[in-house]
């Protein structure tokens, strides 16, 4: 087969899965109700702000004839100042995301879902969104949810995935979705990076319930997803308390680390709902700084 | 083999495998479970821990215990462990397994089979050759010993015979048995017979004898006896024990000769008793139709042996006589009283009935009228007892000085009277007459006093006479020496018609005097054998069985048996009982029936006794049972629960998937089959809520597929009529299956005749015939025009011929001008369909229906015609398809729209006809009721 040939074969069938995964995420952000996105203050925007006096130097054009035909002085319609913001994504694609216990779906697929429909609400909201790193650049427009979709298709080959802080500007918000069950180091040293420059963000740490819970019993071998590492135990059951404690004390290290750098950390649950995920994660950007 | 205690081992050497199991113990200790390989990306978080303690890695003790119990199973099973084991049924040489076979064996025939069959498959297996032999059926020539899987082969047929061995066949077979030592194995009946002993005797020449006794305990019942207005009954059991209980049950057949329980009375043994007595106070008429006592109360119905059943005859039947007299009966002057001698000869043995009016007689159902001396009767009663006669009855008529006076049946034949009579009659051997009085001749071959001993006393001295007509020598039974008549018979119809030439009394003969006059009566059957029959009466004659019982008590029609000498008869019902020469049963010849019994009336029952040497075996004896299947499949269910327990703690069941496993460990082992039924009610629910919430139409699924469609849409269409034009709102037309569905919810039924459909079944019959008493309505529709008129000229009228023989459908006629189905929605003058047929069929009018005064209509029948039948293929004319649109053409153009329309209009009429019953044919009351009230 031809290198194009294969290209375009690959290249249909992650296509195939967008319209489902776009629909998904449509379906996710139409429960949000869009608004009070406005910076609070007369400027550029599409609404209402407030009418002041004309004074000199409006232009004609800019009286509200309406308003000022009720009265003597002219009045001026002003609009509230809305900017768009960049938001960048990171959504980790390693193989640790690909896990699933019995009947629930894929971490990655939540992730993802998540991802996408939170640049669906931040599009709709006149938002440029991106992803780190080189594929998706920040932009706006619904093009970019096909761009976006697109890009998050790709999975990678390494069994725990680091951030990306790279491509993000100064001051923007950044969100960070990952199982963080890798190297804590890496985590912390994105975090650190992104926060110097001034970037505001979330933490979401996506765990399925197994990984929560440890339901293991008897003689067991793990191995990462990928199989390189491995680790045996004869009686799995005993080490549940050790495991969990472990879990928590990441889980303490993240939010301790989320603090100190200003972001916001959450930990989702695949078998919880996307919708309260997505609701926390609209509120975090919201968040005035 | 190897025996401990109460088992035994085949193969005792392999129980050495048990003493590697503590070996075994600690290399399955040494080795812990096989790890589970599991993907997880929290792997991370585990790197680093270290298992606690070292004993974890072993397998559980109890999982330990249970391989090693299921190795021990394993090795014991095929060790070949045997419960009971029978060490004696090693020995060698041929093996003659006789059974005595008699009623007394019947209720623990299966123990006895069984035991023969175990006995059997013990002589296979130490390759011994076998003889089966049943003592009431031994065979002729000696026994041949064979092998015991062919002998197996034929032990179903062995049944247990309702008679005792035959004495003479028993030494038979002692002096033929086969040459050559052998051993015995003897399944007695546990009764005691004389005949036994020489046979144990040539047995015991031969080797050694093993007596198998046991089984429930021997019942047996005596022939009732009919005493003193009472029926009494005596029970025999073998054994003397401890006081028992059991119930004696009467059958026979009820007014509609369906064979049921008639009576039952309890019977109680006194303990140390062996005998045991009840009586029974009956009816006559209860009494009379008895067929057989039976020992019952037992949760099978009876005891099922020949010997606990006892067959009735003419002994316990009384016949019921009326006894009309034609003299007034004159105070103290019996003995010349025409009755008298009727009196004594029949009140031991019947019921007398007297009186002087026929007319109130004959009700009584009497089965002999005796008319002493009636002359002339009135016209009325002449007719009321000829019909009684050809339905089967018996006159009895004594001649007298009045019959003789009298002109009846002097010129022409009188059908009361068997001959025509001569004027006056004669008397011989009178003061004023030349001859001595006449005795009797001797009875002739076809006469039913045949073989009667005439006694010299009996002489007549006067009589009627009897007209010389060419058949009068056939008529004639009795006759003088002469050859006069002296009694002659004729039939009438069923019945029959006697007549004696002499009086009843003494008059004019000593007959009535002598014992001879109660044996004619009894031989015509006017009366009924008293007691115990004597052996003169029976021998002579040639008796067929009738009824014949098995050697399990079982009453059946004996067609197939041929008759029995008298003198044989005679022998079995004195001293030797029935054999297999004279099976026990019913006997008859003519009309008298004589029942051997299996018991005798004077037969005691005793227990067989037995040599002191001879090894008696009761049913305690325990049973050789092999355990080897038992202990392969005790260790094959510890694998399997190993393996769930394995699996379990290797974690690699999940909770639900292992409680399903041990659910379905938990049925295997117990064997409970999965519920499974409850489907067919809610179906069956499904379809009678679909029938019932709305009025709903319903045709017949005749099985052929567009004729099925066509009938839906034809019920559609008509259902969206009446929605349209009435108030009845149909729902969806549902096509039954006869066979299945109730009908019951539905108004109306459209059957379309295809001489393909099956006949139903007589249970759809069932419920067809109680769906039309209960108000339904069945339209059959041969669609065929009616070209044939109903007659079996079309297929489909021959079909409809059958389909509707079996339904329980009135008289009908051809819808009159004036029926309500005429008018209950529309006027309507005629009913086509499809086609413009003739006649429509519906239930008769009855014929006293008359047109009230300046009514309209006749008042006709209250309700619903069960049936509509016609051939106009009705539902292809109202055939609508979902969008309404007809689905078959009518006619042609707008006439054939007219006719479409008629026959919506006639569907229209029928349905409101069958939800409103009569209600239009009470319109016709409308005037009276209005005038009623005044307006």
């Amino acid at each position: 087969m031809t290198a194009a040939a294969d290209l375009r074969a690959r290249a249909e069938g992650l296509s195939a899965h967008l319209p489902p995964l776009l629909a998904a995420a449509d379906h996710l952000a139409a429960t949000v109700l869009l608004g009070d996105h406005g910076r609070r203050r007369a400027g550029m925007g599409d609404e209402f702000w407030q009418y002041r006096p004309a004074h000199a130097g409006d232009g004609a054009r800019l009286v509200d004839w309406r308003r000022s035909a009720r009265g003597d002085a002219h009045f001026v319609r002003e609009r509230e100042w809305q900017a768009a913001q960049s938001v960048l994504l990171w959504v980790d694609d390693a193989r640790s995301m690909q896990y699933a216990s019995r009947g629930l779906e894929e971490k990655a697929a939540r992730a993802r879902l998540l991802a996408l429909a939170l640049t669906v609400l931040l599009v709709r909201g006149g938002e440029r969104v991106g992803l780190t790193g080189p594929l998706a650049p920040p932009r706006s427009g619904q093009a970019q949810v096909a761009r976006i979709a697109a890009a998050l298709a790709v999975s990678g080959a390494q069994d725990y995935g680091t951030p990306d802080a790279r491509g993000i500007p100064p001051h923007s918000r950044a969100v960070f979705i990952s199982d963080f069950l890798g190297d804590i180091s890496a985590v912390e040293g994105a975090l650190t990076s992104a926060a110097d420059r001034g970037v505001k963000g979330a933490l979401v740490q996506v765990l399925d319930p197994s990984e929560e819970a440890f339901p293991f019993d008897g003689r067991t071998i793990f191995e990462s997803m990928s199989g390189a590492i491995r680790f045996e135990t004869l009686k799995a059951g005993d080490l549940r308390d050790r495991y969990r404690d472990r879990l928590a004390e990441r889980k303490d290290r993240l939010a301790l680390l989320a603090e100190r750098t200003g972001w916001l950390y959450l930990c989702h649950h695949v078998d919880t709902p996307a919708q309260s995920a997505l609701l926390w994660l609209y509120q975090a950007l919201e968040r005035r700084n | 083999m190897w025996i401990i205690g109460p088992v035994g081992f085949t193969a005792p050497w392999l129980l050495l495998g048990l003493l590697a199991l503590p070996v075994l113990w600690f290399v399955l200790r040494a080795v812990p479970p096989a790890p589970v390989r599991r993907r997880f990306p929290g792997i991370t978080l585990l790197l680093g821990l270290r298992d606690d303690a070292h004993q974890t890695d072993r397998t559980p003790w109890w999982l330990l215990l249970l391989r090693i119990l299921a190795i021990a199973a394993l090795i014991i099973g095929f060790a070949g462990p045997v419960l009971n084991p029978q060490v004696q049924a090693s020995r060698s040489g041929p093996l003659l397994i006789l059974a005595d076979g008699t009623w007394a064996d019947a209720p623990s025939w299966t123990i006895r089979t069984t035991r023969i069959a175990q006995a059997l498959e013990e002589a296979g297996r130490s390759g011994r050759a076998v003889a089966v032999v049943l003592l009431t059926d031994p065979p002729a020539q000696a026994p041949a010993f064979q092998s015991a899987d062919l002998w197996a082969t034929r032990l179903p047929g062995l049944t247990p015979r309702p008679h005792a061995p035959d004495p003479a066949a028993m030494d038979h077979f002692a002096a033929t048995l086969p040459a050559g030592a052998f051993d015995t194995f003897w399944l007695s009946d546990g009764l005691d017979r004389a005949s036994r002993a020489p046979l144990l005797a040539a047995l015991e020449a031969r080797g050694s004898v093993r007596v198998f006794e046991g089984g429930r305990a021997t019942l047996a019942l005596r022939p009732a006896r009919f005493e003193e207005g009472e029926v009494r009954l005596t029970a025999l059991r073998a054994r003397a024990g401890g006081a028992d209980q059991a119930v004696i049950v009467a059958h026979g057949p009820d007014p509609l000769g369906i064979e049921r329980e008639l009576a039952r009375a309890p019977i109680t043994f006194e303990a140390g008793e062996t005998t045991a007595e009840t009586a029974l106070v009956l009816p006559g008429e209860l009494r009379n139709r008895i067929t057989r006592f039976q020992i019952g109360g037992f949760q099978n119905g009876g005891l099922r042996s020949a010997g606990a059943v006892a067959l009735t005859d003419d002994a316990l039947k009384r016949r019921k006589v009326a006894l009309v007299s034609g003299r007034a009966d004159r105070e103290g002057l019996d003995l010349l009283s025409p009755l008298f001698y009727l009196h004594q000869a029949l009140a031991p043995t019947s019921d007398l009935i007297e009186g002087a009016d026929i007319a109130q007689l004959l009700p009584a159902a009497p089965d002999v009228v005796v008319l002493a001396d009636v002359a002339q009767l009135a016209q009325a009663d002449a007719d009321a007892l000829t019909d009684w006669v050809g339905a089967g009855g018996m006159l009895v008529r004594f001649a007298g000085p009045r019959l003789a006076a009298s002109d009846v049946a002097r010129d022409a034949a009188d059908p009361l009277l068997p001959v025509r009579l001569r004027a006056g009659g004669r008397s011989v051997g009178g003061a004023m007459s030349w001859g001595a009085p006449k005795s009797l001749r001797a009875f002739g071959d076809g006469s039913p006093f045949f073989g009667l001993d005439i006694p010299d006393d009996v002489q007549v001295s006067a009589q009627v006479l009897a007209q010389p007509d060419p058949d009068l020598a056939n008529r004639t039974i009795a006759a003088l020496q002469d050859g006069t008549p002296l009694v002659t018979r004729s039939r009438l119809g069923q019945g029959q018609v006697v007549l004696f030439h002499v009086t009843a009394n003494a008059e004019w003969s000593s007959l009535p005097l002598s014992g001879l006059f109660v044996q004619m009566l009894e031989r015509l059957a006017v009366s009924t054998r008293p007691g115990a029959p004597v052996a003169d009466d029976i021998e002579g004659r040639v008796w067929v069985p009738v009824r014949r019982i098995d050697g399990f008590g079982t009453v059946s029609k004996a067609t197939d048996l041929p008759g029995v000498e008298g003198a044989d008869l005679a022998a079995a019902l004195t001293g030797s009982g029935a054999s297999a020469g004279v099976p026990p049963g019913v006997y008859a010849s003519g009309a008298r029936q004589i029942a051997l019994n299996v018991i005798g009336a004077d037969r005691v029952l005793a227990p067989a006794r037995w040599p002191d040497w001879v090894v008696v075996e009761g049913l305690s004896a325990a049973r050789e049972a092999p355990l080897k299947g038992w202990f392969l499949a005790a260790a094959l269910l510890a694998l399997i629960v190993d393996i769930v327990a394995s699996l379990a703690l290797g974690g690699l069941l999940g909770r639900r998937v292992a409680g399903t496993a041990a659910l379905l460990l938990l049925a295997l082992a117990a064997g409970v089959p999965a519920p499974g039924t409850a489907q067919g009610t809610q179906t069956a629910d499904a379809f009678a809520l679909r029938a019932t919430s709305k009025v709903v139409l319903a045709h017949v699924l005749t099985g052929d597929v567009a004729l099925d469609r066509i009938s839906q849409a034809g019920l559609r269409g008509l259902s969206a009529h009446l929605f349209q034009r009435t108030a009845v709102e149909p729902g969806e037309a549902i096509g039954v299956d006869l066979e299945r569905d109730e009908l019951a919810f539905f108004p109306l039924l459209y059957w379309p005749v295809t001489p393909s459909q099956p006949q139903p079944s007589d249970q759809a019959y069932a419920r067809l015939n109680a769906y039309l008493r209960n108000g339904g309505m069945i339209v059959f529709d041969t669609r065929d025009a009616d070209i044939a008129g109903f007659g079996a000229a079309s297929a489909n009228g021959r079909k409809l011929q059958q389909l509707a023989a079996p339904l329980d459908i009135p008289p009908l006629e051809p819808v009159p001008s004036d029926h309500v189905l005429t008018r209950t929605f529309y006027l309507l003058s005629d009913f086509p369909g499809r086609f413009m047929g003739r006649d429509v069929w519906v239930e008769a009018a009855p014929p006293d229906a008359e047109r009230a005064e300046g009514m309209p209509f006749r008042n006709l029948n209250d309700g619903v015609t069960p049936v509509v039948i016609g051939g106009n293929d009705w539902a292809a004319a109202w055939a609508l398809d979902e969008r309404g649109q007809p689905v078959l053409p009518v006619g042609r153009g707008f006439a054939g729209n007219r006719q479409r329309e008629m026959a919506v209009r006639f569907g229209i009429n029928l349905v409101m006809h069958v939800l409103t019953g009569n209600y239009k044919s009470d319109q016709v009351h409308v005037p009276a009721l209005l005038d009623r009230l005044g307006q």
